[in-house]
């Protein structure tokens, strides 16, 4: 009966384990990334990530002539909101340009508006925003394409805590339920209970 | 004798590609925005290619291709795109779009762009498919 009691409780382990801290997003607690930018809010105000104490930031990096994977990452964050409910309100949004020359304020402001009025868009100097790329880990590259020209980037999206800690990575193909679930688990991390801790120690 | 009646069946194949769009879309576009994209799906009856397309609502059209190499998104003018037969090809965030530069002015929800598609065959005979697409939100999200 004993035994019995025990291999039952073997094969409840893989489930208890699923339940410990696992993200989708990549796990980037501790590194370097940033840690902050000197870059300013559409209507010109001095921007520093040091603004959003207290809030979940999602900061990624793109530009408004991007007809595929920056409205789509943008339109994600509506609906990760959205699933976080009334945790939603400790979420902010910060779009960065890396395309200051076409992206002026009032564009920003307009487009962030498109998507969620509480969105803010920062935008630099060429050299300011080469500054935060590179500070960011955030790879990018004017391409010319036709009559115009193009931005390579980076299109993950960063996930700091209220602390303003780097904590994750979201990539591009993770869906807003999977992103959703990382924030809440950043928001109420799982305890380890005292038998899983015993068990792994 | 199997040599003659093939020849016989492609004498008696229309001289054009019929190609049919599906949900035509452009994506809305905010004051000062000057360009978005187009998307739809592409089914041809016979082997085509896509080659260009153009729209009085914007100053320059070309076909993107969109793709993700180590997590950095690059977009590429292309110079066709190829219709297998009977296969839909799909125009789609994530993938293939037309683009649309230098417009002319904003794009509301509910407004229509005309797109007008240059269409080649295998025989390269060209002919062109007029399209109008509905305006859809600026944060309308892909399918997954």
């Amino acid at each position: 009966m004993q035994r019995r009691l025990f291999i039952t409780s073997l094969a409840a382990l893989p489930l208890a384990a699923n339940a410990a801290p696992a993200f989708t997003g990549i796990d980037i607690t501790g590194s370097t990334i940033g840690p902050d930018y000197k870059l300013s809010y559409s209507d010109g105000k001095p921007a520093s990530l040091r603004d959003f104490k207290g809030k979940y930031v999602l900061l990624f990096f793109g530009f408004t002539q991007c007809p595929d994977v920056c409205p789509t990452a943008l339109a994600r964050a509506v609906e990760i909101k959205r699933l976080l409910g009334a945790d939603g309100d400790k979420m902010q949004v910060v779009f960065v340009t890396v395309d200051p020359e076409r992206d002026t304020g009032p564009l920003l402001t307009e487009y962030m508006r498109a998507f969620d009025p509480a969105f803010v868009a920062v935008r630099g100097t060429l050299e300011q925003t080469a500054k935060a790329a590179a500070d960011f880990k955030i790879f990018y590259r004017k391409v010319p394409s036709g009559s115009s020209y193009t931005m390579d980037h980076t299109a993950l999206t960063y996930v700091f805590d209220a602390g303003g800690k780097i904590r994750l990575a979201l990539k591009h193909e993770q869906t807003a339920q999977q992103c959703a679930a990382d924030l809440r688990q950043l928001m109420h991390p799982k305890k380890e209970t005292g038998f899983l801790k015993g068990l792994f120690q | 004798m199997k040599k003659l009646l093939s020849l016989l069946l492609l004498a008696a194949l229309p001289a054009l590609a019929q190609v049919t769009i599906g949900e035509p879309w452009v994506r809305a576009t905010v004051a000062q925005q000057k360009a978005t994209g187009a998307f739809m799906t592409l089914t041809s009856t016979q082997g085509a290619r896509l080659l260009s397309a153009s729209s009085p609502a914007a100053g320059a059209v070309e076909v993107h291709e969109m793709k993700m190499v180590d997590d950095v998104m690059r977009m590429r003018q292309i110079p066709g795109l190829d219709l297998p037969a009977g296969q839909t090809v799909a125009l789609k965030p994530g993938g293939f779009h037309i683009m649309l530069l230098d417009l002319k002015q904003p794009l509301k929800e509910g407004d229509s762009v005309p797109l007008t598609l240059e269409i080649e065959d295998a025989q390269h005979a060209r002919s062109q498919i007029v399209v109008d697409a509905p305006v859809k939100p600026l944060n309308a999200a892909a399918k997954h």
